[in-house]
């Protein structure tokens, strides 16, 4: 991540401002910084999404790919995580080097939708022990000004929104054998009910109050950040503590609550945009990176 | 199944472009704040993203820094999404550390190094979508991004890939033209001198057409560079018309 060095002068004056509820860049504690949400941005994939939040930019891209289901769940496909912290974002992830973070960003993905109902995995089997669907979600991280795991998660969200597999019907002939048939229509194809998909909120511990969707810069004042994974109904999927520092159990259960008023107003924000864009259909003005 | 016709009879490629057409061509420069220069590109369906750190101080072991120019350092990697079939890792596998190289030698020839002795440029490349001449893509999106971050260049450094069908030079292939397996050519070209700062020649073309195939690719890298330029100058005035006169 792009390193931040503060003085001391200019931790104080985040503090300060965080205790009046008057942040740097003029929000209050509760407030998100202005997100854009475009999907469809790659169109090799089954479902793409880029999101930029401020100074982080994300881009995903969902591929389905034909696999055999697990073994302890026959009649269920899978997603498979993978994020790339891509140079692009800093010197620092040339080579192998972003490969660290990308793993615990992957691992928590994993964790966030590993509660049951969060994406019907049942929809994705095609036939049972043999075939199903499996969701490549990869992320790709572009630029990061703070604030990671919120941007993807709703990036991941959309993509997921965005996503299209091809429908198929398993043919079985008199001896048994089972032929798979892809439909001649690219129109006729599955869509993913997305709407107890979970999306993350951190909260940042900064002096004796917490924000959300903190800038690098109050990332730097925080020492402790509670990592909450919210659906749109409020129910929690998952949470975390990251970061150096401790948290006491109180400002936690402050937090749990902060979070999830915050991440059911981001859901309904992120539904709106989402909606309007599919209403918009084919006649949408694609701007991706261009504009 | 007969084969894909590349050159129809009426002399029209699979995607409807004439033998030395190029495809719609789309950059933006300053895509991204906290890098020193970036740019994005489209070429057909294909996109590149480039990104230029530097020039600054020897990152990792000093003895690495060079005592008369600057050291460039150039990564490509590929979105794991990007091609038709997923990829498994991003960059590392030996086609990407080879277009790194690619990459490496062609900006060498072209920015000003001996301008900082002791540092070191960064150009990193990301292919988002791939759809054949992705090695042109990235030059001509790290081209715009060195200038974005106001690197002292040469010339700019424009390329473009020429391919031969039936005695006729195709200019700027797709994915389908470059997967049909002909004799094809990668050019990095400095336009204004017309020298060449990478050519590479891939499956066996005789003497006697090289030069059809070169004239292809040269022609498709100055028409590049019109669109470069423009894209340039556009990009100045308009942050000129933010700082005010």
């Amino acid at each position: 991540m792009a390193a931040v060095c503060l003085s001391e002068a200019e931790k104080l004056y985040i503090v300060h401002g965080v205790q009046e509820d008057l942040r740097v860049d003029g929000r209050g504690c509760e407030d998100y910084r202005c997100a854009e949400v475009e999907t469809d941005v790659v169109s090799n994939t089954s479902g793409s999404a880029r999101v930029k939040l401020g100074h982080t930019d994300i881009l995903v891209g969902v591929k389905a790919e034909m696999g055999t289901p697990k073994l302890e769940k026959p009649d269920e496909g899978y997603l498979e995580f993978f994020v790339d912290c891509s140079a692009n974002a800093t010197p620092e992830f040339e080579g192998r080097g972003g490969e660290e973070l990308g793993t615990e960003i992957a691992n928590t993905l994993y964790r966030v939708f590993s509660s049951e109902g969060s994406v019907d995995l049942k929809s994705l089997c095609i036939n049972p022990r043999e075939h199903c669907w499996v969701l490549y979600v990869d992320v790709l991280l572009l630029e990061c000004g703070g604030n990671l795991f919120d941007a993807i998660s709703i990036a991941v969200k959309a993509a997921l929104f965005n996503t299209r597999i091809p429908k198929v019907r398993v043919l079985e002939d008199e001896e048994g054998s089972k032929e798979i048939e892809l439909s001649d229509d690219p129109y006729d194809c599955i869509r993913l009910n997305v709407d107890d998909v979970p999306c993350i909120v951190t909260l940042s511990k900064i002096g004796y109050r917490h924000v959300v969707d903190a800038t690098l810069q109050e990332e730097a004042c925080s020492l402790a950040s509670l990592l909450i994974a919210v659906t749109s109904k409020g129910a929690l999927t998952c949470m975390k503590k990251i970061g150096k520092g401790s948290l006491d159990p109180e400002s936690i259960f402050e937090m749990m609550e902060t979070g999830k008023r915050v991440g059911k107003a981001l859901h309904i924000a992120l539904q709106k945009i989402l909606d309007e864009e599919e209403s918009l259909g084919t006649t949408r003005q694609k701007v991706g990176f261009l504009g | 199944m007969a084969a894909l016709e590349l050159l129809s009879a009426e002399g029209f490629r699979p995607d409807g472009r004439r033998p030395a057409e190029l495809r719609k061509l789309r950059a933006r420069m300053g895509v991204f704040a906290q890098p020193d220069g970036s740019a994005y590109i489209e070429q057909g369906n294909t996109k590149a993203l480039a990104v230029v750190y530097g020039p600054h101080e020897m990152r990792g072991p000093r003895s690495k820094a060079l005592p008369d120019r600057a050291l460039v350092n150039c990564q490509y990697s590929m979105a794991t999404f990007s091609t038709g079939e997923r990829k498994r890792r991003p960059h590392g596998d030996r086609k990407s550390s080879e277009m790194s190289l690619h990459l490496k030698q062609t900006f060498e020839a072209a920015i000003l190094t001996e301008l900082f002795p002791r540092s070191q440029i960064d150009i990193y490349v990301q292919i988002l979508q791939a759809d054949g001449g992705n090695y042109c893509a990235c030059v001509n999106a790290a081209t715009l991004a060195v200038i974005d971050a106001g690197i002292p260049l040469r010339d700019y450094v424009c390329a473009s890939s020429a391919g031969l069908v039936e005695d006729a030079a195709l200019a700027d292939l797709s994915y389908l033209e470059e997967a049909a397996g002909g004799p094809q050519a990668a050019l990095a070209l400095l336009p204004t001198s017309g020298q060449m700062a990478l050519l590479q020649l891939d499956s066996r073309l005789h003497e006697d057409r090289l030069g059809a195939v070169l004239e292809a690719a040269g022609g498709a890298c100055r028409a590049v560079h019109a669109v470069l330029d423009r894209v340039v100058r556009e990009h100045v005035r308009e942050l000129t018309a933010l700082l005010g006169d």
